[in-house]
């Protein structure tokens, strides 16, 4: 299988705080894999790193696109970076609150069209034709994700989870080829982490994507992954399929405290 | 909604026990302050002849009273108003399907238009002044809409881009004697230009921080061009400036004043033509995502340099016109005309009328134009008047007079209309 993404011992301090310590990570093209790590690890910082939103102290990001040339990642603003083909959901929802739920999927088609100024002044049939298509590659993609009644709502007056959808639905309007979710079960009910569970699977087959996600939630991150990374201060302290991790000492240490009897595992509780 | 939404309806059975008592202290309260807050104007009069102090406590009685009354009033109003929110806003809904709907809205913009065309012809000039000057503000107030409204960029500083128009005519016609139809588009672009020049350094900033850099650059260039006598003659200006030229026909002040109120007429429409196109394409959505999430707008792929620029760019672009015209118009500027004061007038113009909203910032624009000019009999309480005005417009309707609404989508199941 081929690599999407390589990451390379990447560093990253926030002034005397090494936030990141020679972090590797590779994600093949079409898996879903995992970060996972108490609060604190690293998590949403590696994120941070992988978008552009924070500049890397040291280390390499690569990003193999199929059938064309690879694409060193860091160094490059959060928007090339969205272009080239990774998106991103953010733990603490980041709506468009004001716009209604299709204009955030319409938002999210931004790097994928090209009017400018003058297409948008003049309107010609080249704009006329790729709006039209904005709007129905837009409603498409909420249909997918059963937002299809509520395309003209105000995104803040969804209910929290549609709210966490939406999130997902305009990240796909990107047409990434590696998905980041940052912890998208979070504040969700069992009963809608289940849902989570299968709509993921279902996207990743879908439209052949490649998920990265950071999640808490043991029972979704056993079901759904292929590969677990595990961070612990920083630093990559286990990785592997989801048997290996859930019996990895390193990773029981992290989760339980040294103190656990050796056949605690992971994702019992 | 506003405050007084707040209470529960359950509430409302133990405050009917009460009857008046709620309202009657609450009265009581606004009186007594209203005394206290009055009393050294109000009842204290020196008499400088004599040096004495006249006491005019009937003054005070009567403050009291009437505010008691009115507060009183007021109160039993908002509680009857209270239980019937649901019908409130059944109202707003209602102004706004009178809005939307073609068979009201039609005949509404042939009236506005055919007397919009009337006016300059039966007014008298002094009338006509006054509209073309509230014409400017509303090209002023839709140019900051750009910066603020959409793009959410808070710009304390707009009137320096103002100034570049204005000065661009005077100077540009002063040295090199051209016209008002070639500068006006240069000095549109020169504006475009020290928008893009006052955009790069603050393209890192947002929200209070941009707010200050902006009023300091707009002090910085009125500072100049106050100081600078070589280049802008100082305080005392600019004067003989040519008004606009009707293919080489003389005009009287009278009928140039016509002439520009129908340039003005024109230009209005195409700022609303342009912004209307702008706010529904790809950029107009950009701006709006970059002021509702910064980060997530880039995350989506916009590049927040561009949009920032390019919201400055445009923004300045129309200030730079609306400032061609004015020193058309009043054919004398000096630095003066560009104080702080002019910004937060424009800025005051974009809020009231609702951030986004073109309809509510022509609105505002009028009113607050054209409001403190027919009521100069109030002349003295215009700025008391002025800051309720504000004041009741933010707590009862804190979106603006008419508040920006999104574009509604309508979808069948595989052909798709936009309807507006």
């Amino acid at each position: 299988m081929e690599y999407i993404l390589d990451v390379r011992a990447l560093s990253m301090d926030f002034g005397g705080l090494r936030a990141l310590e020679n972090v590797d990570l590779c994600i093949r093209q079409g898996e879903i894999a995992a970060l996972i790590g108490p609060n604190g690890a690293g998590k949403t910082t590696l994120f941070n790193c992988l978008t552009g939103i924070y500049q890397p102290t040291a280390g390499t990001i690569i990003l193999y696109p199929p059938k064309t040339k690879s694409k060193q990642l860091n160094g490059l603003k959060i928007n090339a970076i969205a272009k080239l083909g990774m998106a991103r959901t953010f733990q603490n929802i980041r709506l468009f609150g004001g716009m209604t739920v299709l204009e955030n999927v319409m938002v999210g088609r931004h790097c994928r069209s090209g009017a400018g100024l003058l297409g948008a002044i003049f309107r010609p049939p080249t704009t006329r034709n790729e709006e039209k298509e904005i709007v129905r590659k837009s409603y498409t993609i909420l249909e997918y994700m059963g937002l299809a009644q509520q395309v003209n709502e105000l995104a803040r007056n969804l209910p929290y989870g549609a709210q966490r959808r939406l999130e997902i639905a305009r990240a796909l309007a990107t047409d990434p080829l590696l998905l980041l979710l940052d912890e998208p079960a979070a504040g969700m009910n069992p009963q809608e982490t289940n849902e989570l569970d299968s709509l993921i699977s279902q996207l990743q087959k879908d439209f052949q994507l490649s998920i990265l996600l950071i999640e808490h939630d043991m029972k979704l991150v056993m079901n759904l992954a292929q590969n677990i990374f595990v961070l612990d201060y920083g630093k990559e302290i286990a990785r592997g399929t989801p048997q290996e991790v859930r019996n990895h000492p390193a990773v029981i240490k992290a989760y339980l405290g040294e103190e656990e009897g050796p056949d605690a595992e992971i994702g019992q509780c | 909604m506003a405050f007084w939404d707040d209470h529960p309806s359950k509430k409302s059975k133990s405050v009917f026990h009460m009857k008046f008592t709620e309202e009657i202290k609450r009265s009581i309260y606004v009186a007594l302050w209203l005394m206290l807050l009055t009393f050294p104007i109000i009842v204290i009069k020196v008499n400088t002849i004599d040096n004495v102090i006249i006491w005019r406590w009937s003054n005070i009685a009567g403050i009291g009273l009437a505010s008691f009354l009115l507060s009183f009033f007021w109160q039993l109003y908002l509680r009857k108003k209270a239980p019937e929110k649901g019908v409130a806003m059944e109202k707003e809904s209602f102004f706004r399907r009178l809005l939307e709907n073609p068979k009201i809205y039609r005949p509404a913009l042939i009236i506005i238009a055919s007397c919009a065309l009337v006016f300059p012809f039966i007014a008298s000039h002094y009338q006509i002044n006054v509209m073309t000057t509230a014409l400017i503000y509303i090209m002023l107030g839709l140019g900051l809409n750009i910066e603020v409204g959409l793009a959410g960029l808070l710009d304390l500083g707009y009137v320096a881009f103002y100034a570049v128009g204005a000065y661009s005519y005077a100077l540009l016609n002063y040295h090199f004697g051209l016209g008002f139809w070639i500068l006006l588009p240069a000095g549109a672009l020169l504006a475009a230009l020290f928008g893009i020049l006052v955009g790069l350094p603050v393209l890192r900033l947002s929200g209070d921080y941009l707010a200050i850099v902006t009023l300091a650059f707009a002090e910085i260039l009125r500072l100049v061009l106050e100081n600078w006598n070589d280049f802008s003659f100082g305080p005392s200006g600019i004067s003989n400036i040519p008004r606009p030229g009707l293919f080489g026909i003389p005009l009287t002040p009278e009928q140039s004043a016509v002439y520009l109120y129908f340039i003005l007429i024109a230009l209005c429409l195409l700022t609303i033509f342009v912004i209307y196109r702008l706010q529904h394409s790809r950029i107009g959505r950009a701006w709006v995502a970059m002021r509702e999430d910064e980060l997530a707008c880039q995350a989506m792929g916009i590049d927040k340099t561009k949009a920032k620029l390019a919201a400055f760019a445009l923004g300045a672009t129309w200030a730079g016109m609306a400032g061609v015209l004015f020193a058309a118009k009043t054919t004398f500027i000096n630095p003066a005309s560009f104080t702080f004061l002019e910004s937060a007038m424009i800025l005051a113009i974009v809020v009231l009328g609702g951030m986004g909203s073109i309809l509510g910032v022509i609105t505002a624009a009028l009113a607050i134009i054209l409001l403190p000019e027919y009521l100069r009999v109030f002349s003295d309480y215009r700025m008391i008047l002025f800051g309720a005005a504000l004041i009741l417009v933010m707590i009862f309707r804190p979106g603006g007079l008419m508040a920006e609404k999104r574009r509604q989508y309508q979808f069948h199941h595989t052909d798709i209309e936009d309807k507006t």
